[in-house]
């Protein structure tokens, strides 16, 4: 039997009690709030920099800069313009942060791993290590760092010579020579490149192999051989040749090789040491995650240690690890900004002086502050299409 | 083998002990330092490079070092360190430019920010009512001894008691009965009409002074003193704005969830050097000119607004963890999104973070030292002006080495505390 | 189910001790076990019964004692030899209470890893191993599917079939129903009663007693580390000859 279904009037309700209503009037008073707000510290900003007859706009930009930059990886001269020197600023910033990231990656595994090891000495002495850089301001290490290097070691008339002659360490940096450049590396450069294929096409045919007979290949060492071999032979049919540029005393300063100054050392020894901390934390806890039944299946089935750690239990470890280790990559990041505390013309420090020459505060800040965001935003992007690609499935 | 059912004897055995092979001082050595070749080599060479280290600490630190001396001339030569700078200049590291006869009001003002923490996370503290009490007169002490004389503007005092009477009204209204419900309503109107009176210009701005010591001003500030206030206060504010930054970007309303995702993410992907510079730089562009903001408030300003970022993603990360069933109870027993809020979501929210925010406070403690680049004396900065006194010049390593060792007492301390925090407070859910 | 005397021994444990610190977990454990035998294992909590028999597969060390394992002709003891103890675990598979299958392989990797990694097959023979097991357990269509996807008694027979690619001739069970609804406990205990009638040796750990009177050969009691009682089941449950069976049974056995 049909029921008739009437039309049911839509229930009455009050403007003032319906939810949806409720929460955009809402929303509207908090924007109009805001935007209150904005409009009065702009009008205000407007107002002074007019009053202290301040410039607008981007056009410094294109000025001559008249500063000097004591590091710079690309040529740069005072005459160049301010855009030149705040490019270069961000080139120092990523040498340092990339850097800093591998160094302390690497540095920070092996003290997690360490602090796990059976041995009661080495887990205690690496508590201790991450306890004391964890407790002090990266600042402070800083600090320690730039003045003992730059206090201990002797001006360059005194500098410690070694390896014959040809590294020299002074308060001025670490003078090393370089290979002057040869057409030859073009073709090492080739080699390189060649041998990063060779590598990837060996690892697909090793995986191959492996499913059709199950015999393993040893894929990461004859990669390694790839990478490593290929240009070393072009270097050897090409005569070996073994032109470098040595450093040589001339004057208050050496001239020749190349130079890792103590400003950026002590930036990157201070980085790499305090974030390699948090990170050695991070691993340590990563991998006390694992359910210790994993590892017992695991064994139980026979796999051997390294099989077991490779296969089943590092890449649960990292599903725990990676979202952390983004952030303190982030982190290294942001914390390069204190290079204008020991002299190191990062991003930060270019601006700076920039600010106080040309007194746009605002401009300036903003080019900080995109410059930061960019580096944020496309970490936070990669975490996120990370940890949706490697979720775990459930129901 | 028979098939019968075997069974063991009665009588008890006497107790046997394990192989002594492994017990003792030697088996703890055995099974720890030397259970394996791979092992046994890494003690052995571990042994090796700390008694290295060890024995170069001695002779610089101890054996050859100058434990008091006039003038940093007498430690040059030595090969050793100098700890005499430390006894000369600890007053000057510790308190900066605070006048010296006066040095045991930052000390006290140190203190008073300690106990408050401490309080704050003794569990019986946690209720609205005795947090205000403590914070308040914490808060009020330690301004007092710092700046020495304080003019209050009555103006506050009536503002404190309107939001005292509107919070009471609306979260008490239920359960007060008729006097309290006076009371707030009375304190709403005094403060309120007072508020009105003086918008209108009908009163005149009065303030009542309090002069009890000599007047310090925020410049002389130096030392211990400026780093507590500065992670102290920029804590206690960044707080309750970070909640409501974590409460907006969980909300349901999208342009209030865009606003506050917007700000969050802004502030955590700069550094705190460039949220420094822009506050000690725009700040005072964002005013109306002739309105001068005390450097010191800058800074204070800029470490609120960088806490808070991070204090949001804490308290989200506890809201998160509450089971939706606690909200689904709330909503179901009638309650409003406000009441919701803060009788069930929050209390039990904020439990769970608390380690967390130790140890976020615990950043804060070390990022303070930053300030040192828009020229506030935090303890850092005098340490590393204690090195610019020509007589004493030279001794870097000894002065950052006491600085670090402060430092990581503070640090260490407040992190065993944490540790501690999380067990007590896991004791409540785990049977 | 009669086990032929003439059977040989295929673990043998002789006055095996093991200390925790100073707390005495195993003492004088003295055990053979026969080919094709099952032998059942209960106790109260606390008891070593999970201790005894992850000794066997060397996820536990004992301290003092033997245990010699051998399998076609050839005897292994337990020592800490890292060739001996991977030897005896391709021999003796093991499944566990709280299954720990590998939740970032789906259900065919799971099962084909250890024959590929360990036994150098190639891919398919694996594959082909590994499908015929899924479908003697029941569930060859969630072979793409992963672990988490999967309910309690699913995961447990998937543990069970992955312990059996291996193809071991032993199979140790550490409670294996116990963290299971009761509704998926049966279809766990049907696989190991199949798995019973073709002829493995099976140490199980339980407190399913009636698997243990329609299964085992052998009932064994353990508590506070010693073994205390051990029979046919007929005998065993009828006939409890020390007061502490009698008590631990009254305790589990209820109406």
């Amino acid at each position: 039997m049909a029921i008739a279904q009437a039309a049911l009037p839509k229930a009455k309700v009050a403007p003032w009690n319906d939810p949806f209503i409720r929460g955009w009037f809402f929303q509207i008073v908090v924007i109009g709030a805001v935007t209150a707000l904005a409009w009065y510290l702009v009008s205000n900003t407007l107002d002074n920099l007019h009053r202290q007859r301040i410039a607008t706009g981007f056009d410094y930009l294109s000025r001559e800069a008249g500063f000097e930059i004591g590091d710079t990886m690309i040529p740069y001269s005072p005459a160049d313009t301010y855009a030149r020197a705040i490019f270069v600023g961000i080139l120092n910033t990523l040498r340092v942060a990339v850097l800093g990231i591998i160094l302390a990656t690497l540095l920070g595994t092996l003290i997690g791993v360490g602090r796990l090891s059976p041995n009661w000495l080495l887990s205690r002495l690496c508590e201790w290590y991450v306890e004391a850089f964890r407790n002090v301001p990266l600042l402070l290490w800083l600090f320690l760092f730039y003045k003992v290097i730059s206090e201990a070691f002797p001006g360059p008339r005194q500098a410690i010579s070694m390896l014959w002659d040809t590294i020299f360490l002074s308060n001025r940096g670490l003078y090393f020579p370089v290979p002057f450049a040869h057409d030859l590396h073009h073709w090492m450069g080739i080699g390189l490149l060649v041998g990063i294929a060779a590598a990837w096409v060996i690892k697909r045919w090793a995986k191959a192999r492996q499913a059709a007979t199950g015999k393993p290949f040893p894929t990461i060492w004859a990669s390694i051989g790839a990478i490593v071999g290929l240009p070393l032979i072009i270097w050897l049919f090409g005569g070996a040749p073994v032109d470098f540029s040595v450093p040589h005393l001339k004057g208050f300063n050496f001239e020749g090789g190349t130079v890792i100054q103590p400003e950026f050392t002590a930036l990157l020894v201070g980085l790499v040491l305090y974030t390699s901390a948090f990170i050695a934390e991070i691993v340590r806890s990563g991998i006390l995650a694992l359910h210790k039944g994993q590892s017992e299946a695991a064994y139980s089935l026979g796999l051997s240690r390294g099989q077991a750690t490779r296969l089943v239990l590092l890449p649960q470890a990292l599903r725990v690890i990676v979202p952390p280790m983004t952030s303190q990559y982030l982190n290294i990041t942001k914390n390069s900004s204190l290079a204008i505390a020991i002299g190191y013309p990062d991003l930060v420090a270019s601006v700076n002086v920039t600010i106080n020459q040309t007194g746009q505060a605002v401009e300036n800040v903003l080019i900080i502050m995109a410059a930061y965001l960019t580096v944020s935003l496309s970490i936070s992007l990669f975490m996120n299409w990370y940890n949706r690609r490697i979720a775990l499935k459930e129901r | 083998m028979s098939q019968a059912t075997e069974s063991a004897p009665a009588t008890t055995r006497p107790a046997m002990l394990p192989p002594t092979v492994d017990q003792g001082a030697l088996g703890w050595m055995r099974k720890n330092l030397f259970s394996s070749w791979g092992n046994a080599i890494t003690t052995v060479l571990l042994v090796a490079g700390i008694a290295w280290l060890a024995w170069w600490f001695i002779k610089w630190g101890i054996l050859k070092a100058t434990f008091s001396a006039e003038s940093g001339q007498e430690c040059v030569g030595t090969n050793g360190a100098c700890w005499a700078i430390i006894g000369a200049k600890f007053r000057f590291i510790f308190f900066g430019s605070f006048p010296y006869d006066e040095h045991w009001r930052p000390l006290f003002a140190v203190l008073t920010m300690l106990a408050m923490l401490v309080l704050s996370c003794d569990r019986r503290m946690w209720n609205a009512g005795r947090l205000a009490i403590v914070w308040g007169i914490g808060t009020f002490i330690t301004f007092m001894l710092m700046f020495g004389q304080i003019h209050i503007p009555v103006t506050l005092i009536f503002v404190i008691a309107l939001i005292a009477g509107l919070a009471g009204y609306m979260f008490r209204r239920n359960v007060a009965d008729n006097t309290e419900r006076t009371a707030y309503t009375a304190l709403t109107v005094i403060g309120g009409g007072y508020l009105i009176l003086r918008i209108l210009g009908v009163l005149p701005s009065i303030t009542i002074p309090l002069e009890l010591f000599s007047y310090v001003e925020t410049g002389s500030w130096g030392g211990i003193a400026v780093t507590m206030i500065l992670a102290t206060y920029g804590l206690a504010f960044a707080f309750p704005y970070g909640i409501l930054l974590a409460l907006g970007r969980r909300s349901n309303l999208p342009l209030i969830r865009g606003l506050c995702i917007g700000f969050i993410e802004l502030i955590r992907g700069v550094p705190l050097i460039s949220l420094l510079i822009m506050a000690s730089v725009m700040l005072p562009l964002f005013l109306p000119s002739g309105t001068s903001i005390d450097k010191f408030l800058r800074a204070q300003v800029a470490v609120i607004l960088f806490a808070g970022a991070y204090i949001a993603e804490i308290v989200r990360g506890g809201l998160q963890a509450l089971p939706k069933g606690q909200f689904e109870a709330a909503d179901a027993m009638g309650l409003n999104y406000l009441q919701r809020t803060a009788f069930i979501v929050l209390p039990q929210a904020l439990r769970v973070v608390i380690p967390p925010l130790i140890n976020t406070f615990i950043g804060f403690f070390k990022d303070t030292s930053l300030v040192l680049i828009i020229g506030i004396f935090d303890f850092l900065n005098t340490a590393s002006k204690a090195l610019v006194d020509p007589a004493w010049t030279g001794f870097p390593g000894e002065i950052y080495l006491f600085a670090a060792a402060v430092y990581f007492c503070f640090c260490f301390s407040m992190s065993r505390y944490s540790k501690y925090l999380e067990r007590e407070l896991n004791k409540g859910t785990q049977r | 189910m009669a086990v032929l005397n003439g059977a040989s021994t295929v673990i043998q444990l002789d006055q095996v001790n093991k200390w925790y610190g100073q707390f005495h977990v195993l003492t004088d454990i003295n055990l053979q076990v026969k080919q094709g035998e099952k032998i059942v294992i209960c106790g109260p909590s606390g008891s070593g019964k999970s201790t005894l028999i992850r000794c066997i597969n060397r996820l536990e060390e004992h301290q003092a004692g033997s245990i010699v394992v051998s399998v076609d002709g050839k005897s292994i003891e337990l020592s800490n030899d890292v060739k001996n103890v991977e030897a005896i675990r391709k021999e003796v598979g093991m499944v566990f209470q709280s299954f720990n299958l590998f939740p970032h392989l789906t259900i065919l990797d799971n099962l084909t890893l250890a024959p590929i990694w360990v036994k150098k097959m190639p891919k398919k023979e694996a594959e082909d191993i590994a499908m015929s097991l899924l479908k003697r357990v029941r569930i060859p269509e969630q072979a793409l599917k992963y672990p988490g996807q999967l309910s309690g008694g699913q995961q447990q027979r998937v543990a069970i079939a992955r312990a059996l690619c291996m193809r071991p001739q032993i199979m140790l069970f550490d409670e294996p129903t116990s963290a299971l609804d009761p509704e998926m406990v049966k279809e766990v205990l049907d696989v190991m009663v199949e798995l019973a009638k073709e002829g493995m040796t099976m140490l199980v750990v339980t407190h399913e007693m009636g698997f243990a009177r329609s299964v085992a050969d052998r009932v064994i009691f353990m508590d506070r580390g010693e073994i205390v009682e051990q029979g046919p089941p007929t005998e065993f449950f009828a006939n409890p000859r020390n007061e502490r069976t009698r008590t631990f049974l009254s305790q589990i056995l209820h109406h």
